[in-house]
């Protein structure tokens, strides 16, 4: 079967209908991560004491660098496609990939030290609280890694047969990642520096 | 956005480029102002701020929000709407408890 209005837009919403669809999608994840704010709100306001600064800030604030470095080599790898090079287009998603990868890693070593302290989800509200939002939008991350690289290496051979539509497969898959960045915009100050 | 031409995307990356700076820049500045240690609400209210600025730019400019078609704005606002419902009503319930 077909998938109609992949590169021509559809003449009643005035978009192809895999932008839309990615930003409905996108709608319904803004409610998945405002309950848990949500959460959190309510868990401060009535907690007894709230620890401030014990997260390391630091290494975190290297994480928030790398992901927003992230969603400029990723919207470079679609202006890339727009500007027919097809090169340049694999190495920013490659970097894109690869700075997914050194968040990741990053958060491993944060959540080992926090287990080798003993600083476990059941130790604390705001352990709890810091276990659950990050672990949730790591497993963002490692969904979006999968979509780029699945785009970096087979699904890059649609560039030769409909280029128009792969162009418009990677601006979708930009707009998941950039809402991966713009959760942890929220994260990084809410849960380390308040 | 409908970009089609190459000289078109020229201008683009150079603004992609300085709202990447302008993050960096931000992250820098709340991180900054964290170890001030300011009071709790101010410290709260400028933390928020910031990230709100930084969401936007990533919001209008990575995802072109600023130049994107009426129908994915009213999907949003609807989406904004209920976001606002899901933080609002159990801080108005627990304005209201029963003792």
């Amino acid at each position: 079967m077909e998938i109609p209005y992949t590169v021509k837009v559809r003449p009643d919403t005035g978009l192809i209908n895999a932008k839309l669809g990615v930003w409905l999608f996108l709608a319904s994840e803004v409610m998945l991560f405002g309950a848990l704010f949500s959460s959190y709100i309510l868990l401060r306001i009535n907690a007894v004491e709230w620890p401030h600064h014990v997260l390391d800030v630091p290494l975190a604030t290297v994480n928030t660098a790398v992901l927003i470095s992230s969603s400029i080599t990723m919207v470079m790898s679609w202006a890339s496609l727009i500007m027919k090079d097809f090169k340049k287009y694999k190495l920013y998603m490659g970097t894109t990939i690869l700075l997914g990868f050194v968040f990741l890693v990053i958060k491993f070593f944060e959540y080992s030290h926090h287990f080798e302290t003993g600083e476990i989800p059941s130790k604390s509200t705001f352990f709890a609280v810091y276990f659950t939002m990050t672990g949730l939008h790591g497993l963002h991350v490692i969904g979006g890694m999968i979509v780029n690289s699945y785009f970096w290496g087979p699904g890059s051979k649609m560039w030769k047969t409909d280029p128009e539509r792969f162009t418009n497969r990677i601006e979708v898959a930009g707009l998941y990642w950039h809402f991966v960045d713009l959760v942890w915009i929220f994260l990084f100050p809410v849960l380390y520096l308040l | 956005m409908e970009i089609t031409h190459a000289e078109d995307i020229q201008k683009h990356v150079r603004v992609y480029v300085s709202v990447f700076v302008a993050l960096l820049a931000l992250t820098i500045i709340t991180v900054t102002i964290s170890y001030l240690n300011l009071s709790v609400v101010p410290a709260i209210i400028v933390a928020l701020v910031i990230a709100s600025v930084k969401g936007s730019l990533v919001a209008s400019y990575f995802m072109h929000l600023i130049s994107e078609r009426k129908l994915i704005y009213a999907a949003l606002i609807l989406a904004a709407v209920f976001f606002l419902f899901l933080i609002f009503i159990p801080l108005l319930a627990m304005s209201d408890r029963i003792h």
